[in-house]
């Protein structure tokens, strides 16, 4: 099972996620932005970071890179692409996924171990989850806040289209504490959260058990893998 | 060189940090005449050729479609620049 990870001029978590991808047990395959070869993956992650240096507007660029145009077309019919923090943001720069990501509305870039809901463990990136099971991974942006005219939000609500909730403070001012959505088939999810940041004993949040120790971004990666096998 | 302007403000019912941190800047240095401060942007899109109703529909296609996003933002304005000097004046 291959899980390609495009690295966008300004990517930043590209090699994480790889790793990510790894230790749940997949093949990484590292894309390039300016190609038009999906190289035969089964599945996308599209990294953090700061693509473009956020220029025009976080994500829009890259969201018109060659590479999106095979990307769109795949996600269209069916495979899975999970976007992650300026993942997220090409993936509403992309129309993929509804709304958008504005500046903070403290102003402030923000990194701290976020407890978040899952909201629907049924999409192909969230499988391995229970709904309204808690969960801790990284959040670091300044660029989160999610908004939608009120229509669209009603919508998204009305169709368990929230994938993931901000749970103990709302860090960024986003509607509904709305952290990640999926689309309504379930094989495009985005979020700004790093779940890649949570899949390694050592190097991921605090747990009341140990210091660094959380893993619980992994089953993000390892749902995919399953969704795959079930899909094939 | 003729020269289309592109202008592109956050939506009226959007916060805007980016505004209200200089608006609360004008309120530290007591110009408390201005109430309020919203940042947009201004696009400059440079020509080869002259300006036809063509050219300016496809600037106003790109301001739509790329230079700004309609979830978030607003087009107020898509005209031809009449000065080849473009941001020079005072």
């Amino acid at each position: 099972m291959k899980i390609g990870v495009v690295t966008f001029p300004g990517s930043l978590d590209d090699r994480d996620a790889q790793r990510a991808v790894r230790r749940a047990g997949g093949e990484a395959v590292a894309l390039w932005h300016g190609d038009h070869d999906l190289q035969g993956v089964d599945a996308i992650v599209l990294p953090g970071g700061f693509s473009y240096g956020d220029y025009l507007r976080c994500g829009a660029i890259a969201a018109r890179s060659p590479i999106m145009s095979e990307i769109i077309a795949a996600a269209n019919a069916g495979m899975p692409v999970l976007g992650i923090c300026n993942g997220f943001q090409i993936l509403v720069e992309a129309h993929l996924l509804p709304g958008g990501l504005i500046r903070n509305d403290h102003g402030d870039f923000v990194c701290r171990d976020q407890r978040l809901r899952v909201e629907n463990a049924s999409t192909a990136w969230t499988s391995q989850f229970d709904v309204g099971q808690e969960i801790t991974i990284p959040l670091k942006n300044a660029e989160g806040g999610f908004i939608v005219d009120a229509e669209t939000l009603k919508q998204i609500e009305g169709e368990g289209l929230v994938a993931f909730r901000y749970l103990d403070v709302n860090p960024n001012g986003s509607l509904d504490d709305i952290a990640g959505l999926t689309n309504a088939r379930g094989n495009v999810v985005g979020l700004m959260p790093h779940p890649e940041h949570a899949s390694e004993p050592g190097f991921g949040p605090d747990t009341p058990d140990a210091m660094r120790s959380g893993t619980d971004g992994l089953a993000f990666f390892t749902s995919v893998l399953e969704s795959a096998l079930t899909r094939v | 060189m003729p020269t289309i302007v592109v202008e592109v403000m956050p939506k009226a019912e959007l916060l805007d940090p980016a505004g209200k941190a200089v608006a609360g800047a004008l309120g530290r240095l007591g110009k408390s005449e201005f109430s309020a401060v919203r940042i947009g942007k201004r696009f400059e899109l440079t020509l080869d050729g002259e300006v036809s109703e063509a050219i300016l529909a496809e600037a106003r296609d790109l301001a739509a479609d790329m230079l700004s996003n309609s979830v978030i933002e607003d087009v107020v304005r898509v005209y031809v620049l009449e000065s080849a000097t473009s941001g020079a004046s005072a």
